[in-house]
């Protein structure tokens, strides 16, 4: 117990190489202290950045499309507030019961459940399943009142696109739904856009001007923690809507259209032939673009698929037809503008001509007799007509068609399934057939059979072309952000020059050689309508504000033989497949012209008794409407 | 002699409450104080689950230190060998009956919580070395006898510990030990020795390491390998500690923890969200109130007459600092992550145990600290 030198020397060797650790010590606290300085001090900003990138998470919402508007102002395709019917499963005490409550108020289907049942066992148990898309106003009623027994259902209210005079603008606006993975990858701005639930245009204009439609998505920024759920909203950012879009259209005369055509195939077409507007574009039949919204159920797109009367088809656009008499108007200014024959050039018609051995028959089997360029016109005499054709050939004919429009896309890009039909000459024949050209081929394109094919659009704007006296016209759908009123148009095309929008430069719109052919080709087709004999004398309309000009045609779809001509049977004793196509083109009123129509019946028979009736309908409606027209110029301007 | 060590045994109860180190006392209460408010905020500002716990467990245990801080310093000495062969029984039960939890065995159910003797082995060995090196002789201490006595103090409990398999409270008992050897007096040569062999045989060692123990080698020299898996807990301590900046984020505001991005935010990570809340200035006050508590410590070994309360003290304040150490540097990214506690702080029963029962003896050297010890 006696303090040994031993302790003492021990106490030392402690203190000594304690002191020795303590200076470690105080080395590496100054070391973490450091540590501690840069990532606190010098590196905050990125680990701030970091840890906002780590608990903040943006939502975007679907952005509300733009509206499409008809040239009043209606809203023609537009945005509606739907019923949906969300699950989150997180929320629900038993999922099983859950889906057979709602199996019952609903009637979903069994594939419908499957479907739920997937979805949660991909989903997050926070993500919300869509049960329903858009439930009608007495399940959301409904739901809400057994809301109490179905915990973890929520009722949500949303925009979806909707269009309000179901299937009338189809052809013309198309429809939206659900984007395909292709569809998200073409299209930046979808990309870009692209959320869950979201449409995209497939069709038509919605298609063609996505990308003014589209709008901006509101962006909803979340706190999040570690697992992805949200814990609370920090920021609500607006999105901004598409933009509206005014069209040229009148919804009520294109309504009209659809009645007109009631349970028929066929094309009706109505263009303002100063400025080009399109007044209406129905294609018969039609469907209902609403179906498409929320995913069309399969027995209904196999009605409309396989409905013979091809509703599918944009029948203005697509449409290829034989323009059959309708075309004579543009044989006959040919052969005048061409010095072929004059107003005073007539043709015996016996019922038939006879060329190299073939037989050419006129739709009259007993013959016109002697006729001329008008009496010609008015009956729609073929030999008449065998023999303008002959004369003039098909090389002069066609560069006059071409013109005049046919062979060429009517609307330029705006619609991708729109086709440019055929005016044959010698040299497309000899490059596309391989074959030296005929001359009964120039005869038959003479009475508008054969090659040529055309579009309704292209027979409204060729006949437009006759009754603004020859002028160029350029066709639109949408009003442009600088439209040129009525009389401006007038006027500037009167004077042979028209400014052309697009290049901001006056050009050069005369069609004509001598303005007087023009006038003869009105005054004969005046005849045709509003003269006895007259093919389209029936529907005629004697009030000259409503007093209209036009032509019939009839189109054959297939070569009638020797058998059936003398059978002479009736419409209905014919199968429909291999009925004639009735065709009707008219402008009006005859007196300072405006509008100009062409109307298509498909196996309706002879033009006469099935599309000019229509006409006579269409133009009072269309005439009374002009002044409502007018005084709407003045409407806001809208721009794409 | 005898007389005074009488005189000392007769302390009464009011010279002892007056001889407690009030500064060591008042910093172990904030650091207590503050550990509560830390688990409130893990717990999303709420009294749940852990600061209820917590702050039950510090109820238990600061008496307890006390009580320790009571019985003389020479009871400790006298105990040191008993207490650290009774934790090695304890050792050896669990690794035969304890308890299993994510895939190692290192606790005992005793109903009112559970224990981990590995944790109470971090004082143990500190109390057993100490005594012995306290009873050997200056001139034995580097004798073959006692080089083999004091490595097997060391390694025995080692061996259980890493059997566990706990590699991170394996590596502090092996520091807690080789310290107290450093103070003793082993020769400088050895250690030297002995570093060397051990960067040699570094690489045989890794190839026994568990996968899991590997991955974290490699973890920690690129984080970035793998950010959402084993990279995951370092890059999202580094964001909270970092983007604390200066002052913090304020109480209750760490939005790295209160969203969860946080790992273990209640145990080793605790640091994480306290750095996250109060920022640099907090870290450092805190780091501070440790230094302060550290050289308490030490200030206590120096004053005491004895040896054994000397080594111990001296050990113990080596020990808490490099329990903070490690937990730091592991947080902070600079070293690869190993499971350990920051004392106190952290929640967890045993280890804030052994930190209590540390200090009571501290306290008992304290206010012994003129005893003298055989």
């Amino acid at each position: 117990m006696i303090k040994s030198n031993s302790g003492i020397r021990k106490t030392d060797v402690i203190n000594r190489r304690m002191f020795i650790i303590g200076a470690a010590k105080v080395v590496v606290f100054v070391g973490i202290v450091a540590r501690l300085f840069s990532l606190q001090i010098n590196e905050n900003k990125k680990y701030l950045t970091l840890s906002d990138k780590n608990r903040i998470r943006e939502w975007k919402l679907p952005p509300t499309r733009g509206n499409i508007v008809d040239y009043f102002g209606n809203v023609i395709a537009g945005n509606l507030k739907v019923y949906q019917l969300h699950i989150i499963p997180e929320q629900v005490e038993n999922f099983n019961y859950l889906l057979v409550r709602l199996k019952n108020l609903l009637n979903l289907s069994e594939k419908r459940i499957a479907r739920i049942n997937k979805l949660k066992a991909e989903l997050k148990p926070w993500d919300s399943i869509i049960v329903s898309e858009n439930l009608s106003w007495s399940q959301f009623v409904k739901i809400n009142n057994y809301l109490y027994d179905l915990v973890g259902v929520k009722p949500v209210m949303t925009i979806s696109r909707n269009y309000p005079f179901d299937d009338v603008y189809t052809h013309v606006l198309g429809y939206v739904s659900q984007p395909n993975e292709q569809e998200i990858l073409e299209n930046e701005i979808i990309q870009e856009r692209f959320v869950p639930g979201m449409k995209i245009g497939k069709l038509g204009l919605e298609k063609r001007l996505e990308n003014h439609l589209i709008g901006t998505n509101a962006i909803q920024r979340y706190e999040v923690n570690a697992y992805g759920k949200r814990i609370n909203q920090l920021e609500h950012q607006k999105g901004q809507q598409g933009s509206k879009i005014r069209l040229t259209v009148d919804t009520e005369i294109q309504k009209a259209c659809g009645k007109l055509l009631n349970e028929k195939a066929g094309s009706i077409s109505v263009m303002d032939i100063y400025t080009g507007d399109i007044i209406a574009m129905y294609s018969s039949p039609s469907y209902n673009p609403n179906l498409f919204l929320f995913g069309i159920s399969q027995d209904e797109w196999q009605l409309i698929r396989n409905n013979p009367l091809k509703p599918l088809i944009n029948k203005t656009l697509s449409g290829l037809y034989s323009p059959g008499s309708t075309i004579k108007p543009i044989v006959a200014l040919s052969a005048l503008e061409n010095k072929v024959i004059d107003t005073k050039f007539k043709v015996k018609c016996t019922g038939k001509m006879e060329l190299y051995g073939q037989t050419f028959h006129c739709w009259k089997e007993k013959g016109h007799g002697w006729v001329s360029l008008k009496n010609a016109m008015k009956q729609s005499c073929d030999t008449y007509f065998y023999e303008v054709a002959r004369l003039l050939g098909v090389d002069r004919l066609n560069i006059t068609a071409e013109k005049f429009g046919l062979g060429k896309k009517v609307l330029g890009d705006y619609f991708d399934t729109e086709k440019k039909g055929l005016f044959p000459n010698t040299k497309w024949k000899k490059n596309n057939l391989g074959k030296g050209w005929v001359l009964g081929e120039t005869l038959i394109t003479g009475i508008g059979q054969g090659y040529i094919q055309s579009t309704p659009l292209q027979l409204c704007m060729m006949t437009a072309q006759i009754a603004n006296g020859g002028f160029a016209v350029k066709p639109k759908i949408i009003v442009d952000s600088n439209p040129i009123s009525y009389e401006d148009a007038k006027q500037s095309m009167e004077s042979g020059l028209l400014f052309d929008t697009d290049s901001e430069e006056l050009l050069d719109k005369k069609l004509f050689k001598n303005q007087k052919n023009i006038k003869i080709i009105q005054e004969a087709m005046f005849a045709s309508t509003n003269e006895r004999f007259g093919t389209s004398y029936k529907s005629r309309i004697d009030d000259p504000k409503y007093q209209f000009a036009g032509k019939t045609g009839t189109a054959q779809v297939k070569r009638i033989s020797k058998r059936e001509r003398e059978l002479d049977l009736e419409l209905e004793q014919i199968p429909y497949k291999d009925r004639d196509h009735a065709l009707y083109v008219a402008y009006g009123p005859y007196v300072n012209p405006r509008y100009a129509l062409s109307i298509i019946v498909e196996h309706g028979g002879s033009g006469s008794k099935a599309a000019a009736p229509i006409a006579k309908k269409l133009f009072k409606l269309i005439i009374d409407r002009h002044d409502l027209r007018n005084k709407q110029s003045n409407f806001e301007r809208i721009t794409v | 002699m005898f007389q005074h060590d009488r005189l000392n045994n007769e302390i009464t109860l009011f010279q002892k409450i007056k001889n407690l180190d009030y500064i060591l006392l008042i910093s172990v209460i904030l650091l207590s104080v503050l550990s509560v408010f830390v688990m409130y905020s893990t717990d999303g500002g709420e009294i749940l689950f852990h600061t209820k716990n917590h702050f039950v467990k510090l109820a238990v245990f600061f008496p307890l230190m006390i009580f320790v801080a009571f019985f003389n310093i020479k009871f400790w000495h006298n105990f040191s060998y008993i207490i650290y062969f009774i934790v090695i029984l304890l050792l050896i039960y669990v690794s035969f009956f304890g308890l299993k939890s994510s895939g190692s065995q290192r606790w005992m159910d005793l109903y009112l919580f559970v224990l981990q003797p590995s944790e109470l082995m971090k004082i143990a060995i500190i109390m057993c070395l100490a005594k012995y090196f306290h009873r050997i002789k200056i001139e034995n201490v580097n004798s073959f006898t006692s080089i083999t006595i004091v490595l097997s103090i060391i390694i025995i409990p080692i061996i259980f510990v890493i059997a566990q398999p706990d590699l991170g409270t394996s590596i502090l008992i092996a520091l807690s030990g080789l310290i107290i050897l450093w103070l003793g007096g082993m020769k400088i040569k050895y250690f030297i020795y002995s570093f060397i062999t051990f960067l040699i045989s570094l690489p045989f060692i890794i190839s026994f390491l568990k996968p899991y123990q590997k991955l974290r080698i490699l973890t920690f020299l690129d984080p970035d390998r793998d950010p959402l898996g084993a990279g995951y807990q370092i890059i999202q301590s580094k964001i909270a500690i970092g983007s604390g900046g200066l002052n913090g984020k304020g109480f209750l505001k760490g939005t790295q923890s209160y969203l969860d991005f946080l790992p273990e935010k209640h145990t080793d990570f605790i640091f994480t969200l306290f750095s996250e809340e109060f920022g640099f200035i907090g870290s450092v006050g805190l780091l501070i109130l440790y230094s302060i508590i550290i050289f308490r410590i030490i200030r206590i070994g120096a004053i005491s007459r004895s040896n054994f309360a000397r080594l111990f003290c001296f050990g113990y304040a080596f020990a808490i600092f490099i329990y903070i150490v490690v937990n730091l540097s592991m947080v902070l990214g600079l070293l690869p992550i190993v499971g350990s506690p920051l004392p106190i702080m952290s929640y967890g029963g045993s280890s804030m145990l052994a930190t209590m029962i540390g200090f009571g003896i501290v306290l008992s050297a304290k206010i012994n600290h003129k005893q003298m010890i055989a």
